[in-house]
């Protein structure tokens, strides 16, 4: 990344050699991302994250087909960047289909392949869920969306680094991927789109990005993307084990040692990295709170809507009431994580639930 | 062809208006607890229940978010114990421990006068988006005055 910050300051647009000298970089990290998900560099549309990445496969798709159909269909657990998007299309004319989840957070791959009509245009389905880390069964979703010639658009931001995509466009036709999720920076993304996939910029401008994202590229923030995605891809495998038998032992150890405990999606396959907890009877706040004076960093349910007080809407989607849903924390694993650190977190957690519960009112 | 229902400009949502005089404007807003705030959550003063109490509030809705139970001991006319327990976030133990600590021993009348800003200045201010936490300990507060009042009317 720093090439590009200290020196190498050309727009990868311009004639002239600084600007040559970046646009091979941006191929070469072009050619890197298309590597890892077998598919050509013209495939790879780079953006600003996997908000904008899923706003152009939402909007670019629907403002290419409304002529053909104006019927989208996504599930009630998306990341907002989806289902506030798919809401903003409800409102210009669109029909939108929302289809729910088990209460394992699991949405019924036959229920999304029946709810698919001849006025269909896109389904968006997310590859795992960012709060419980619950698969989805988007291949075969994918696949029979291709053979009813209906788009389908997945979120893998969450799934990206922790499952093995070298060929998603088997079923799908536009991936979203986020940089910050592989150790990347912040403020890079991709959309991934298979080639003739019928697709507009939702920006106007420039030719940029094979036409769908106009804008002069932020090279540093690629070159970091590729190269945090090319280490993620190489250790993929060995981390989700290892990330997996933690993640593992953290659970068990807090089902053992607190009672009322209940782990989100456990029935479900889940990706390693992520464990979603509710601890009955105390507000989730006040328990991020303790673990931040502590040094512990954890969430309560998605980190974008911290500061509204409304409960996490993959959890209600899934069942559980709004107290319960309240007592959901989300504690994310990763790369430097050890056991002594699971088992600090988990005994620590014994003594504050202990102390919030005693002085709660319910 | 085009759908009519794409050039039709009234399905257009509105642009997004700043409210007037939006106080986050105005002032730098708090972007987290100070320590004040993180000493009467990490020590919340006056938790617990009393036995007997004189007056008692539940408020708040668990589904919400927060929920609050108060008791007061009141002796000719001054509340001389006050207990709280909370399920709620920092922002509402911390506020109902500070407005304890603001009642007790206090004569009546004046715990009644006792305001959110009163908590919040205490406190030395709480974040912006917290502010609805605040209303918890005094309203609670109040209701147990009210309790105890409407119990004394129908002694005598």
């Amino acid at each position: 990344m720093l090439p590009f910050l200290e020196g190498m300051f050309g727009n990868p647009s311009s004639y002239h050699y600084l600007g040559r000298q970046v646009r091979s970089a941006l191929q070469v990290a072009r050619r890197a991302m298309a590597d890892i998900f077998g598919c050509g560099p013209a495939e790879v549309v780079f953006t600003s994250g996997g908000t904008e990445a899923n706003n152009l496969a939402l909007r670019g798709a629907a403002g290419a087909l409304k002529d053909t159909g104006l019927h989208i269909i996504t599930t009630a657990v998306e990341h907002h960047s989806v289902l506030k998007t798919a809401e903003v299309l409800g409102l210009e004319g669109f029909e939108v289909t929302v289809l729910s989840v088990d209460a394992q957070g699991v949405v019924d791959a036959q229920a999304v392949i029946d709810a698919i009509r001849p006025d269909t245009i896109l389904v968006s389905v997310m590859l795992a869920n960012n709060e419980t880390g619950a698969l989805q069964p988007v291949e075969e979703i994918g696949r029979a969306a291709r053979q009813r010639g209906v788009l389908f658009h997945t979120d893998a931001v969450q799934g990206f680094g922790k499952v093995c995509l070298n060929a998603v466009f088997e079923y799908a036709d536009m991936v979203t991927l986020a940089a910050h999720k592989v150790y990347g920076p912040r403020g890079a993304g991709a959309l991934l789109v298979r080639k003739g996939t019928q697709l507009v910029p939702v920006m106007t401008g420039g030719h940029h990005e094979q036409g769908l994202r106009p804008g002069t590229e932020n090279m540093a923030a690629i070159a970091g993307f590729a190269a945090a995605a090319q280490q993620a891809q190489a250790t993929l495998s060995s981390e989700a084990k290892r990330i997996a038998g933690l993640r593992d032992r953290f659970e068990k150890k807090l089902l053992k040692t607190i009672p009322s405990v209940s782990i989100n999606s456990r029935g479900a396959e889940r990706v390693p990295n992520t464990s979603s907890i509710c601890f009955s009877g105390i507000e989730s706040e006040s328990v991020l709170l303790h673990l931040d004076l502590l040094g512990i960093c954890a969430s309560a349910g998605s980190a974008c809507t911290t500061g509204a007080s409304e409960p996490s809407h993959v959890l209600r989607a899934m069942g559980l009431s709004n107290l319960q849903a309240q007592s959901a924390l989300r504690f994310s694993l990763g790369r430097s994580t050890t056991a002594g650190q699971v088992d600090m977190v988990s005994e620590t957690l014994v003594g504050i639930i202990k102390k919030l519960r005693q002085m709660s009112s319910l | 062809m085009k759908s009519e229902k794409f050039d039709d400009d009234s399905s257009q949502e509105p642009a997004i208006q700043r409210p007037e005089g939006d106080e986050e404007s105005q002032a730098e807003p708090v972007i987290f607890y100070n320590e004040t705030v993180i000493d009467h959550f990490t020590n919340p003063r006056n938790v617990g229940e009393i036995d007997n109490a004189d007056g008692f509030a539940l408020i708040g809705d668990p589904a919400c978010g927060d929920q609050m139970k108060l008791w007061i001991k009141v002796a000719a006319g001054y509340i001389v114990d006050v207990k709280f327990k909370s399920f709620g976030c920092p922002g509402a133990i911390a506020t109902s421990s500070m407005a304890t600590t603001l009642v007790m021993g206090v004569y009546l009348d004046d715990a009644k006068q006792l305001t959110d800003d009163d908590v919040v200045q205490a406190l030395g201010g709480i974040p912006s988006n917290k502010k609805h936490c605040s209303l918890m300990g005094v309203a609670a507060l109040k209701a147990a005055i009210s309790d105890y009042e409407q119990r004394s009317e129908q002694q005598s």
